[in-house]
């Protein structure tokens, strides 16, 4: 059976399943608790676990992440979440020198399965230091999983496999897709980490979108099939380990590939995927270059024009894929 | 024979004078290795400081947790790891404790409760909270001891990991090992009180000072906060005052502290302070030392033995570990 969720709902009710089967994992971060999270995401998850498992910390972000980590270590499965990806910053330490590395670090004799949940993205108007999309800091460091779900069914799926996955994991989430809403399926499944996938069949153009991304992609897919340009969208939906053969296939078959995400474009995932791409077998069957369509290179700033013109838009796609089918080599 | 041994019997002792010496013999050993180029990268001698790690060791149970430091090796001797697959680990080999992917840095023995040394200043303190949640969450009967230096105490994340502690009750021990400086930085520079464990008062939880080259006071203490964590009393903040004799790791010229003051502190040196008071208290013999000295020496030697002839790793295998 499935039903129309939110993506916050769908979320929440991976936590709910979770610590239902599973004494182990806990929730643990900022106002998680009665208040049921910045986003209202754990909202409920309180009155029915209580507070020993919805676990309000003080706003100590160096401290939730080491909770997890040595909880994770010690035979725990704890879901930190760091109540804006911003945050994350002040969490570094623990989650890159330790939770990522001590596997490998110690000889492969321990095992660190905790999920840092941390919203990101602009798009809500709380500026430059409430806005950010860093999810490629921790595509470089080796030991941690990044996954950046874009549908309801896809962030249930997703949050349940990084879970039950026995390594740290950093699951972000995107502000503006907590409303949105999708069929989910009812209770317990699995979507696999590390395994991109087709949200949209074209022949003539591919685009790979992260989070949101995939959302305006598939709305300028639409418009473009309109004018007879047909896009095939491919959502890696894991950044890494990132399942790369998906994205081959669909630029060999379409030969243009347009990448488009929300963070700055410069050190951006948008860089390792074109660079994939260019090393791939796709190289001999691209008709244009690679091209990138990502966030400016400035904080994000206040003002809602300014705002909205920092990020990619349905708009700013719509144009690129255009430019792009027209673009020959 | 006065009570000062009444809470240690003599078998006991001699256990805790052996694990100080060897911690020296091993480090002692390791050094030499280091000089003569058959250890590369670099190391943190605790020598000088093996009172603070036996003394709190033998206040915990094979099942209690520890996290260690960057200078670690006294911890993990003293909770019982095997000196011939730390010294392996020194020589990069696939027998170390860590596959030879860690080194001196990082070795851990998961089967005796050490769950680590660490690279990172105060890197094992946030962690340690985590720790002693998972075990108050399990219900276990386990308590986690954290060692962490004078440096660590003013790291950020040390006031986030024992403040969590204390608010949950965690079955947490602080200890620190203030041994004076952090690199070249004395404590008298970097701090504006005396104690580093008044510090506690902050977060509503006991401090205590003790002599940390004093491994009797050392295990007195940490027992005394092992039993407060154990009953669900939450943590403590042990401040064990002791000495490192050699400079910060090997690249140190200690420019940054007198002969004099070394010297003194070297008078203070917590082995000869333990063989002493058991041979006054006619516990111990000086052919009891004699003979302890041999086996430990004895220990070394074939530790450098099984570490020369362990394999190296398989280059085949480097990306073994990164994931689980």
């Amino acid at each position: 059976m499935s039903r129309e969720l939110t993506y916050a709902e769908a979320i929440r009710e991976a936590i709910d399943l979770a610590m239902a089967r599973d004494e182990r994992v806990f929730v643990v971060g900022e106002d998680v608790g009665v208040y049921g999270g910045a986003f209202g995401v754990t909202d409920g998850l309180f009155q029915k676990y209580g507070a020993e498992r919805v676990r309000d910390t003080p706003i100590s972000e160096a401290g939730i992440a080491g909770v997890a980590t040595g909880a994770a270590l010690t035979g725990m499965r704890p879901i930190a979440e760091i109540q804006f990806m911003d945050f994350i910053t002040l969490s570094m330490e623990q989650l890159v020198l330790q939770a990522a590395k001590l596997r490998f670090m110690l000889g492969g004799k321990v095992q660190v399965p905790l999920v840092v949940r941390t919203p990101a993205g602009a798009g809500t108007g709380a500026a430059a230091q409430h806005s950010e999309s860093l999810e490629n800091w921790f595509v470089h460091v080796p030991g941690l999983k990044v996954v950046m779900p874009s549908t309801p069914a896809d962030a249930k799926g997703l949050l349940l496999a990084s879970i039950e996955d026995p390594n740290p994991v950093i699951f972000v989430e995107h502000k503006l897709l907590y409303r949105t809403k999708g069929v989910v399926p009812e209770g317990d499944y699995i979507t696999p980490l590390s395994q991109s996938e087709v949200k949209r069949s074209g022949r003539d153009l591919t685009i790979v979108a992260t989070s949101l991304m995939v959302v305006r992609a598939l709305e300028a897919a639409v418009r473009l099939a309109e004018e007879g340009i047909e896009v095939e969208v491919v959502d890696p939906r894991t950044l890494k380990p990132l399942d790369a053969e998906p994205i081959v296939r669909s630029v060999c078959k379409t030969g243009r590939v347009l990448i488009v995400h929300e963070a700055c474009k410069t050190g951006g995932f948008g860089g390792e995927l074109a660079a994939v791409i260019a090393e791939s077998e796709a190289f001999d069957y691209l008709d244009a270059p690679i091209r990138r369509l990502a966030g400016l290179d400035i904080p994000v700033p206040y003002n809602r024009e300014l705002e909205r013109r920092m990020t990619p838009q349905v708009d700013d796609i719509v144009a690129a894929a255009r430019r792009l089918v027209r673009e020959a080599r | 024979m006065d009570d000062q041994f009444a809470d240690l019997p003599p078998a006991r002792l001699q256990d805790l004078l052996h694990q100080m010496m060897l911690i020296r013999a091993f480090e002692e050993a390791a050094e030499q290795l280091y000089l003569q180029g058959m250890i590369h990268g670099t190391m943190h001698l605790s020598i000088g400081q093996e009172g603070a790690a036996v003394g709190a060791c033998a206040a915990l149970r094979p099942t209690d947790y520890i996290l260690s430091t960057h200078r670690g090796h006294g911890h993990c001797i003293a909770k019982g790891a095997r000196v011939d697959q730390m010294m392996a680990e020194f020589f990069g080999k696939e027998t170390g404790y860590c596959r030879g992917r860690g080194g001196s840095m990082h070795i851990a023995d998961v089967s005796t409760g050490n769950l680590g040394a660490n690279g990172i200043v105060a890197g094992g303190v946030p962690m340690v909270a985590g720790v002693g949640l998972s075990i108050q969450m399990q219900r276990q009967d386990r308590v986690a001891l954290v060692f962490f230096g004078d440096g660590a105490a003013n790291e950020g994340a040390f006031h986030e990991s024992l403040n969590m502690a204390a608010i949950w009750s965690l079955p947490v021990v602080y200890f620190c090992e203030n041994n004076q400086y952090a690199m070249s930085m004395a404590i008298a520079r970097a701090s504006k009180i005396e104690r580093l464990s008044d510090r506690a008062c902050a977060y509503g939880i006991p401090g205590v000072t003790v002599d940390g080259n004093d491994p009797l006071a050392v295990y007195r203490a940490t027992r005394e906060a092992v039993e407060r964590a154990r009953s669900g009393g939450g943590p403590t903040l042990i401040e064990a005052r002791t000495y490192r004799w050699k400079g910060h790791s090997k690249s140190d010229k200690q420019r940054y502290r007198t002969k004099e003051e070394v010297k003194q502190w070297q008078e203070r040196d917590p082995i000869a302070r333990l063989a002493q008071q058991m041979i006054e208290a006619s516990i111990l013999t000086e052919g009891d030392l004699a003979t302890l000295q041999a086996r430990v020496e004895q220990e070394i030697i074939d530790a450098i033995e099984f570490a020369k002839v362990s394999p190296e790793p398989d280059p085949a295998t480097i990306l073994e570990g990164v994931y689980a």
